[in-house]
């Protein structure tokens, strides 16, 4: 089994617009959307809203017992997040601040303090003869999303496990979030492959650089292509000179094209348009499979 | 004052609204919180003053002092120590710098060092303050570098342009925590849709009044306009799509700068964020 990623460094690149298409041109056992923060890829997909959801729970976030709580404001002391404050006598939480280290419930004298599970977000699992579909969802106010970002990946991997017999011939296509935070360390671990998703803008080759830097460090092999590369050529040199340096394959060049934003504008996949940036897409799949 | 900038969704021109708010408005204080990809002085290119190293507190074992008793490969909630071949391990990345280990080692084995994780630089451009904050590749958390950054300002009553990070996890979170105001840019598509949802739901958990730009716009029927009537969430602002923007965008050009249109678009933006603010 190969394991595609799909990242960008840069949001709106287009990474979600590739993992469609990819995904409707090779027609994989199974894929996933990496990006809980903001999940796209079942709308591309037009997936009917089946699937199996489960609770996800993230940290736990801490509880004072305002029974037993004496103020003695130990607890807000040692807090490196900010998240506990006097309110009159006691102490309360604030939630949104609080990253379940644990250390208030651990200081306390009183035992005032528990560490409560709370459902932080949503897992969505598809499973259906042709594929394996796993996404989520971050539930807003309950931060870190790395974590989140591995049960979905996990989600899918068990799917496959359980129901793929000959797993040597298979292909997960997995879509990324922008960004070199955690949930995209979170979603290289164990790829095969990391497509990198560019444009030929001063953002779009800076936030590239520090993408390579970040997958060197976990030693991820990488390809690049560039999307929109008509925008502006002399960016797009640029781009493909940075990828000789790096030694990262050039794997192709999509074209600024308008049906691919009426596409988005529509939720449907460039792929069902006819037009110049479709071609381009089905030769990068091609070169990328090479290289895979 | 201070404004945020952000879209759930990335690529709807967060940045772009930013850094050409912040030239709009006269002595502005402009904040790239975006740390994981901080691409407003790509804009702006100013000589860097002042640059801060941002550190956080990780833990240092002595392994002389430590019995392997485990305690705080127990107590870590975040999976940063591991206790492998008589060794204690410690995955400084994944660290969230709570401190709890050095206080559950009975041995006194466990010391906290400083660790850098990034960068704030501070230039200025004109009679404005740009202030970036840049993360270290390779490390997971931005949340540090930004917490930092808020604490360079000095005010004194000049309007503050926070560019936040994509998406709605806890980057997001430390940078319109502060704010008086969340700018939400959308683009006029289903996909973005979704995400401006998520990150209304977000902001408005936080209390916080919310004004919509949509960018790349074209004068069709499209879905952002209907959710907005439907929660009387206030359009402020229309960028109609527009081939030349994205080339001179892509060039690092300051649109204002470039084009009276939008000298007197962002100008208008501010004062329907003003008049929003104060009714």
């Amino acid at each position: 089994m190969k394991q595609l990623l799909i990242i960008s460094g840069k949001g709106g690149t287009g990474k979600t617009t590739l993992a469609t298409a990819f995904i409707k041109l090779g027609q994989p056992s199974a894929f996933a959307d990496c990006d809980v923060e903001a999940p796209n890829l079942h709308l591309l997909l037009e997936m009917p809203d089946l699937g199996k959801i489960t609770d996800y729970y993230g940290m736990d976030k801490a509880g004072i017992d305002r029974d037993i709580c004496v103020g003695c404001g130990l607890c807000a002391t040692y807090c490196r997040f900010g998240a506990i404050k006097k309110q009159g006598n006691y102490y309360g939480i604030e939630s949104i601040k609080c990253e379940g280290c644990g250390v208030c419930e651990y200081i306390c004298p009183e035992k005032a303090i528990t560490m409560e599970q709370v459902v932080s977000g949503k897992l969505k699992l598809y499973t259906t003869k042709d594929y394996i579909f796993s996404t989520a969802r971050l539930r807003m106010g309950y931060g870190v999303s790395g974590k989140l970002v591995a049960s979905v990946k996990k989600q899918l991997l068990d799917a496959v496990d359980q129901t793929v017999q000959t797993k040597e011939k298979h292909l997960v296509v997995i879509d990324g979030s922008p960004g070199i935070g955690c949930p995209v360390i979170a979603s290289l671990s164990g790829v095969d492959m990391a497509l990198i998703v560019t444009e030929p803008s001063v953002s779009g080759i800076s936030d590239l650089k520090r993408l390579i830097q970040t997958a060197k460090i976990f030693k991820i092999a990488l390809s690049v292509c560039i999307n929109k590369y008509d925008i502006d050529r002399d960016n797009s040199n640029l781009i493909q000179q940075l990828c000789e340096d790096e030694n990262i394959p050039m794997v192709g060049k999509i074209p600024f094209d308008t049906n691919a934003f009426e596409a988005a504008k529509n939720g449907r996949s460039v792929i069902d348009y006819n037009s110049g940036a479709t071609e381009a897409i089905k030769q990068i799949w091609t070169n990328l499979i090479k290289q895979l | 004052m201070k404004i945020a900038v952000l879209s759930g969704k990335g690529g709807t021109g967060k940045t772009f609204v930013a850094v050409n708010l912040a030239t709009a408005i006269p002595n502005s204080i402009y904040l790239d919180c975006d740390v994981e990809e901080p691409n407003g002085n790509l804009f702006f290119r100013t000589d860097i003053i002042t640059t801060e190293i941002v550190r956080v507190k990780v833990p240092t074992v002595d392994q002389a002092k430590c019995n392997g008793c485990r305690q705080c490969v127990e107590f870590c909630k975040f999976n940063a120590l591991a206790h492998i071949g008589n060794q204690l391990m410690i995955f400084d990345q994944i660290c969230h710098s709570c401190g709890g280990c050095t206080l559950v080692c009975p041995e006194d084995a466990l010391k906290e060092v400083d660790k850098p994780v990034g960068r704030v630089e501070i230039g200025r451009y004109g009679n404005r303050t740009i202030i970036s904050g840049i993360m270290d590749p390779g490390e997971e958390s931005g949340v540090p570098i930004i917490t930092h950054l808020f604490k360079q300002i000095n005010a004194q009553n000049r309007t503050q342009i926070i560019d936040c990070p994509a998406g709605s996890s806890c980057t997001v979170i430390e940078s319109i925590q502060d704010v008086d105001y969340c700018l939400l840019v959308t683009e006029p598509t289903r996909l973005s849709l979704d995400n401006l949802k998520m990150v209304y739901e977000l902001a408005s958990l936080l209390n916080k009044p919310c004004g919509i730009v949509i960018n790349k716009y074209s004068n069709t029927s499209n879905p952002i306009e209907q959710f907005c009537v439907a929660n009387n969430i206030p359009i402020l602002s229309k960028i109609d799509f527009d081939l030349r923007l994205a080339e001179i965008c892509a060039r690092g050009i300051i649109a204002v700068e470039d084009n009276e249109n939008y000298q007197v678009a962002f100008s208008s933006l501010h004062q329907a964020i003003l008049k929003e603010i104060n009714t």
